[in-house]
């Protein structure tokens, strides 16, 4: 069966910076990777040039046995099947929460507006967002509006989701609303990879968890290896220090 | 006629409590009392100056040449009914502003370097326009043009006047769009291309709609300076409401006219000119709610 991703030697530089120094990566279909690691490891930009928001320098990723780095590649296409959630949710402010959710649907996908409106108002239903369907977004809290964003990515129906620390942003009361989102998707066999500090919720819910250090995975491994028996001392420390402030 | 005033800071004048006229907003001192004490300063202020000017030893030759009641009257149907020319001019190159230069914003921002020549060409144009003065571009068109006898090619000089105004302004004004669309936040264009929305479609769906409610207040000054240029039209032999008054002017020997065509341009400026404060205010008003909730 191949791989629902497969990324091998990226590259990335901002300038004379290297940020992603050849990362190896490979997701199988219905698994949850968690990436850890101190903020400026690279994690985010890993995601953004997985979703081709970041163009790479080196190496190639693969989706489904196609590759979606090669010259000549549809990004519009490949994007669609690729769902992302940012740390600052981006919903469209001048939008209503129905709009924002059908949006992508309707001109990416060319749905009518009323396929479009039933796909995101079943969505938005099972995230507990019904009432919110003609809402703005800035009528909602942090918790509200990154589950509006979730379920927009989702309506595009993507074969792998991409989380960019979608609760850093959010008030402490807030997370435990969308980490359970996250848990609910990872329970239907979603596949995703999430970048994260939340190390709790990445020993419950991933399948298998990286350490990014300095552009590179520096150790991979279940939860329970990584969380309970880290090899590297990079890896322990950066736990180490987690533990410290209280956040494991 | 110039446009000096494009360069005011259009909250200059907003006050985020009270009046802003009035300026009532100052803590202390009762709102009514407020009121009192503004009407009467601003009666004797305006006292001051009338006494002034009444009491000037010209003012029996100005208050003749400038303000005779009489010739007021006989010119004013005449003029206003030319100060329809104008309003024409700007109604209809304000629509062509707007949608022309939206499209020189677009083009200035078509990202990859294929398309530098278009964005080059692009940026050229704004420069080029609103770096000469927009009465020799009216000059240049209306007269250099209609003077090449194209066939087909119109040789109104009302069509080239406003054409000169439209591409006058449109410089201007695909700055203030371009303003707008780089003020919208790059991840919210992000948010976009990630739902596999193509450059064109983010621009018209999630960019543009955010970049125009924001700059719709300098739009609108932008718009008022055109309401005043379309004045320049006159200089082609248009008979707009400034050359009517010209024309009575020389037909009385007195300027009284003059006032009768300031009165008009006044009358829609000034409305435009609050128009637009109370956009600011209402916009201010909205972005505070918005982050009290």
């Amino acid at each position: 069966m191949t791989a629902a991703l497969e990324i091998e030697a990226l590259h990335k530089s901002f300038g004379n910076l290297e940020v992603l120094r050849g990362i190896d990566l490979e997701l199988a279909e219905h698994e949850v990777v968690c990436l850890i690691g101190a903020s400026g490891s690279g994690k985010s930009t890993l995601l953004r040039c997985v979703n081709l928001l970041e163009p790479i320098d080196a190496g190639r990723i693969v989706l489904h046995g196609a590759v979606i780095t090669a010259g000549g590649i549809d990004v519009n296409r490949v994007r669609r099947g690729i769902g992302i959630v940012f740390q600052s949710f981006n919903l469209f402010p001048h939008m209503s929460v129905v709009d924002n959710v059908t949006l992508g649907p309707r001109k990416a996908l060319g749905l009518s507006t009323s396929e479009a409106e039933v796909r995101g108002e079943e969505l938005l239903e099972r995230f507990g967002l019904a009432d919110k369907r003609d809402e703005y977004p800035d009528r909602l809290s942090g918790g509200q509006q990154q589950r509006v964003a979730i379920v927009r990515a989702l309506a595009m129906q993507p074969a792998l989701l991409l989380l960019d620390e979608v609760t850093s942003a959010l008030d402490p009361e807030l997370v435990a609303e969308v980490l359970e989102a996250i848990r609910e998707l990872a329970a239907e066999g979603m596949t995703m990879l999430i970048a994260t500090h939340e190390m709790s919720f990445a020993r419950d819910v991933a399948h298998r968890v990286c350490f990014l250090d300095d552009g590179l995975i520096l150790e991979e491994g279940p939860p329970e290896q990584i969380f309970g028996a880290p090899r590297e001392p990079r890896t322990q420390q950066f736990l180490q220090r987690i533990v410290q402030a209280g956040r494991l | 006629m110039d446009r000096k005033d494009r360069a005011r800071p259009p909250l200059a004048l907003t006050g985020s409590r009270g009046s802003r006229i009035l300026g009532t907003a100052s803590p202390g001192g009762s709102g009514r009392r407020a009121v009192v004490v503004a009407t009467i300063s601003t009666l004797v202020f305006f006292g001051l100056i009338v006494l002034l000017v009444v009491n000037a030893a010209g003012w029996p030759d100005v208050k003749h040449a400038f303000f005779d009641r009489s010739i007021f009257e006989e010119s004013f149907p005449e003029i206003a009914r030319a100060f329809l020319v104008n309003v024409k001019i700007f109604l209809i190159a304000e629509v062509f502003i707007l949608v022309f230069a939206l499209f020189i914003a677009v083009l200035r921002g078509l990202p990859g370097p294929v398309f530098f020549p278009i964005r080059a060409l692009a940026t050229v144009y704004t420069d080029l326009f609103r770096g000469i003065p927009t009465i020799l571009v009216i000059y240049i068109l209306g007269f250099g043009v209609t003077a090449l006898q194209l066939p087909g090619v119109p040789v109104s000089p009302l069509f080239w006047g406003a054409v000169a105004l439209v591409l006058v302004y449109s410089a201007y004004v695909s700055e203030v769009y371009r303003a707008g669309i780089e003020s919208v936040h790059p991840s919210q264009a992000a948010a976009a291309r990630s739902l596999g929305l193509t450059h064109g479609q983010t621009l018209r769906f999630v960019v543009i709609p955010q970049a125009v409610r924001r700059v719709i207040p300098p739009l609108l000054n932008d718009f008022i300076g055109l309401q005043k240029d379309t004045a320049l039209v006159a200089l082609l032999g248009v008979v707009e409401a400034f050359r009517q008054s010209q024309i009575d002017v020389s037909a009385t020997f007195n300027y009284t006219p003059y006032i009768c065509t300031a009165i008009l341009f006044i009358a829609i400026t000034i409305p435009m000119a609050r128009f637009t404060d109370w956009l600011i205010a209402r916009d201010k008003r909205r972005q505070q709610a918005g982050r009290m909730a």
